[in-house]
């Protein structure tokens, strides 16, 4: 049984046809990654799963139950199961790193505070950040905050993660440390979506990739199909081009 | 209570108070422009000039800012007479709105010119523009991009403002307001009118200004007052 | 001139300066209660402002509407508005509390915005960030927003209270006996205009002056601390 699956799925910004009759699929452990033009939807798909986007039509089922994102439970419950990181201005400006990871895990998910500082701190660890606790987000560079937000994510205890371009925004001598820290999690078993234009980042780490364009999806298919071989043509121009820089 | 409202018998004054807000943005253009005149000036010694002219337009522009329109027109309507200056209401309204809105505009300008950034000047050097084709196709169309919001917003603010010219009895639309009121005792009809009237103007002038503002400026126009 | 300067000890005299002091204290009350009520009701019709729910769209709309008015007509028509409401419905002749009132109504208008901008201002992906965590709106305003905003809202909310001390000059036209009724009275006894409204003016910038001050010291310091 996948983990998630989305049919014929449709979603508008406004008026808008963001995503056009989505169907996807993502098993448990699964590292699936995004890719396509600017536009193509990607963004907006995770969005959407994390309930930022309400779908207009169309099916979305979490671990084989049904997800209605008009229902404030529904919505809760899926946001206890997927957490998300995006672009840049993660974190809340106004509590220092230690904060920023503790904060939902406390005061939302009511969890103990001693036992959840203590996660953090072994996340922040493993990130590479443990000197870094009572900084504020101000005082770090991109990637480090990047990688904070990705301690903050995991601190939520979550099934699966979603990572909405995070290192689109960086310097490049920043990227790779952030990538790093996927890598390692993506050798844990965590179902992952990842929208990247890091593509040989997502050759390497992906089981499965994704080509969206203007709102649908493309093709899915292996990461050395999608690269060496696409089906699509459209796919084929895509790549062509993103590989050719 | 007693009092039913009633539009019928004010209604009939509309257009002798649509005709009243003709005056009012007659003064408020007349003043503004007059104020930008005089700001300009004001904005240019500020910022080119020698160190006894800035300190002069300082006190100027402290004073007229931190008094109220309000007196400031009191003063000049009432207390010049004493030193045998004589100015007839509307010209004290107008003098006084001029006076003030140099101040203001003094700043906002100068804050224009403040903004020119070094890299543009220095972009359209290389380019070997002349001086003239620099301030032509450079510096003038960054000023006015970034003026045009904030001046736009205290014109909306002077036309507003020109109500007080009622209480030195200029028939402007306040005025004329204050006049129906004293015929017919339907106050709150009158005043809820007039206070319709001005909504209506502020829209169609912001609507305008941000109109002119977006497609000859490229100004991004949103009128925080 | 020198009537001028005879006039002088005649002008200052204790009941004057007591007067004047009184005055200026009615101008002051004007516009702290003003602001202060403006502050608490404009951050209660930002905060709803934004609401997302059907159920609060009547409410949405009555916010909008309501700070449009207000901040579309002149102090002077609003204030002659509201005494005649209140005279005409006979609720109260008490000058101070119908100036108050309206006065409170206005700044709550004018603050509202400048309390929303400053909402408005924080980057959308603060927002998301919070709500994909299961952050309830209030939780994200209370937790992360406003935190964050009342930088941006500080200054223009100073800003607005000192050009409030201004315009509070327009209650003296229903008869308020703040600082600009006080000139007139004193001009109608017989002083000499000059005297009259000059000292006012005097005063006035005394109030307004230092505040000005301490804004732009504060402005400072707030950006710096930004960066």
């Amino acid at each position: 049984m996948p983990q998630i699956e989305i049919k014929s799925l449709n979603a508008y910004y406004d008026k808008l046809h963001v995503l056009k009759d989505i169907n996807l699929n993502v098993e448990k452990g699964e590292i699936l990654s995004l890719i396509g033009p600017s536009g193509s939807g990607k963004s907006s798909l995770l969005k959407m799963l994390v309930g930022l986007l309400t779908p207009k039509s169309g099916e979305v089922h979490l671990n084989n139950k049904s997800i209605n994102y008009t229902n404030k439970s529904d919505l809760r419950s899926v946001r206890e199961q997927i957490a998300i990181v995006f672009q840049q201005y993660n974190l809340f400006q106004n509590m220092n790193v230690l904060k920023n990871v503790c904060i939902a895990p406390t005061k939302i998910q009511k969890r103990d505070q001693k036992q959840v500082e203590e996660q953090a701190i072994n996340l922040l660890e493993k990130v590479g950040l443990k000197d870094k606790l009572k900084s504020y987000p101000d005082e770090l560079s991109g990637g480090q905050q990047q990688r904070v937000a990705i301690a903050r994510a995991l601190c939520l205890n979550p099934e699966i993660l979603l990572l909405d371009e995070v290192t689109s925004a960086l310097d490049p001598e920043l990227v790779q440390e952030v990538l790093d820290t996927i890598r390692i999690l993506a050798s844990e078993g965590m179902t992952m979506l990842i929208v990247s234009h890091e593509m040989s980042f997502v050759k390497e780490v992906s089981n499965k990739v994704v080509f969206m364009d203007n709102g649908s999806v493309i093709e899915v298919n292996d990461p050395k199909v999608i690269f060496d071989k696409p089906k699509e043509k459209r796919t084929l121009d895509f790549v062509s081009k993103i590989l050719k820089d | 209570m007693g009092y039913t409202i009633v539009y019928t018998q004010v209604l009939e004054f509309f257009p002798y108070l649509v005709r009243g807000a003709l005056i009012s943005l007659q003064i408020a253009i007349l003043a503004f422009f007059g104020g930008m005149f005089f700001g300009l000036i004001f904005a240019t010694i500020r910022t080119f000039g020698n160190r006894l002219m800035n300190n002069l337009v300082i006190c100027y522009v402290t004073f007229f800012t931190n008094t109220p329109q309000l007196v400031q027109i009191y003063f000049l309507f009432f207390a010049l007479p004493e030193v045998g200056i004589l100015l007839s209401p509307f010209m004290a309204v107008l003098i006084g709105m001029t006076l003030n809105a140099a101040a203001y505009l003094c700043e906002i300008q100068r804050a224009g010119f403040l903004s020119i950034r070094q890299n543009e000047l220095d972009a359209a050097k290389t380019l070997n523009f002349t001086l003239i084709q620099q301030v032509k196709y450079v510096i003038l169309p960054h000023i006015m991009k970034v003026l045009f919001p904030p001046l736009s917003n205290h014109y909306i603010i002077m036309t507003l403002g020109t109500s007080m010219a009622a209480i030195f009895g200029v028939e402007e639309l306040t005025g004329r307001a204050l006049n129906i009121n004293s015929e017919t005792f339907r106050s709150i009809e009158v005043f809820s009118l007039t206070a319709l009237i001005y909504i209506v103007i502020t829209f169609i002038a912001t609507f305008l200004l941000a109109l002119i503002g977006r497609y000859f400026f490229k100004a991004k126009m949103r009128i925080i007052q | 001139m020198e009537r001028l300067l005879e006039e002088i000890p005649n002008f200052f005299t204790i009941w004057n300066i007591i007067f004047l002091g009184k005055a200026m204290g009615v101008t002051l009350l004007l516009t702290v209660i003003g602001c202060f009520v403006g502050f608490s009701f404009g951050g209660l019709l930002a905060i709803f402002r934004k609401t997302k729910g059907i159920i609060l769209l009547p409410l949405r709309f009555f916010i909008i509407i309501y700070t449009e008015i207000f901040r579309r007509i002149p102090f002077l028509v609003s204030l002659l508005l509201m005494f005649y409401i209140f005279q005409i419905f006979k609720i109260t002749d008490n000058l101070f509390v119908i100036a108050t009132l309206t006065v409170c109504l206005i700044a709550t208008a004018y603050i509202g915005e400048i309390i929303r901008s400053g909402i408005e201002s924080i980057n959308q992906t603060q927002w998301d960030a919070a709500e994909a965590m299961n952050f309830s709106y209030y939780q994200v305003l209370r937790e992360v927003i406003f935190p964050q905003a009342w930088k941006v809202i500080l200054p223009p909310a100073f800003s607005f209270f000192i050009m409030f001390i201004k315009d509070t000059a327009l209650a003296s036209q229903i008869g308020v006996m703040e600082l600009t009724f006080a000139a007139k009275i004193l001009n109608n006894k017989g002083f000499s205009p000059m005297l009259s409204f000059g000292t006012i003016l005097v005063l006035y910038f005394i109030l307004s002056f230092p505040l000005d001050r301490f804004g732009k010291y504060m402005e400072k310091k707030l950006a710096s601390n930004r960066n």
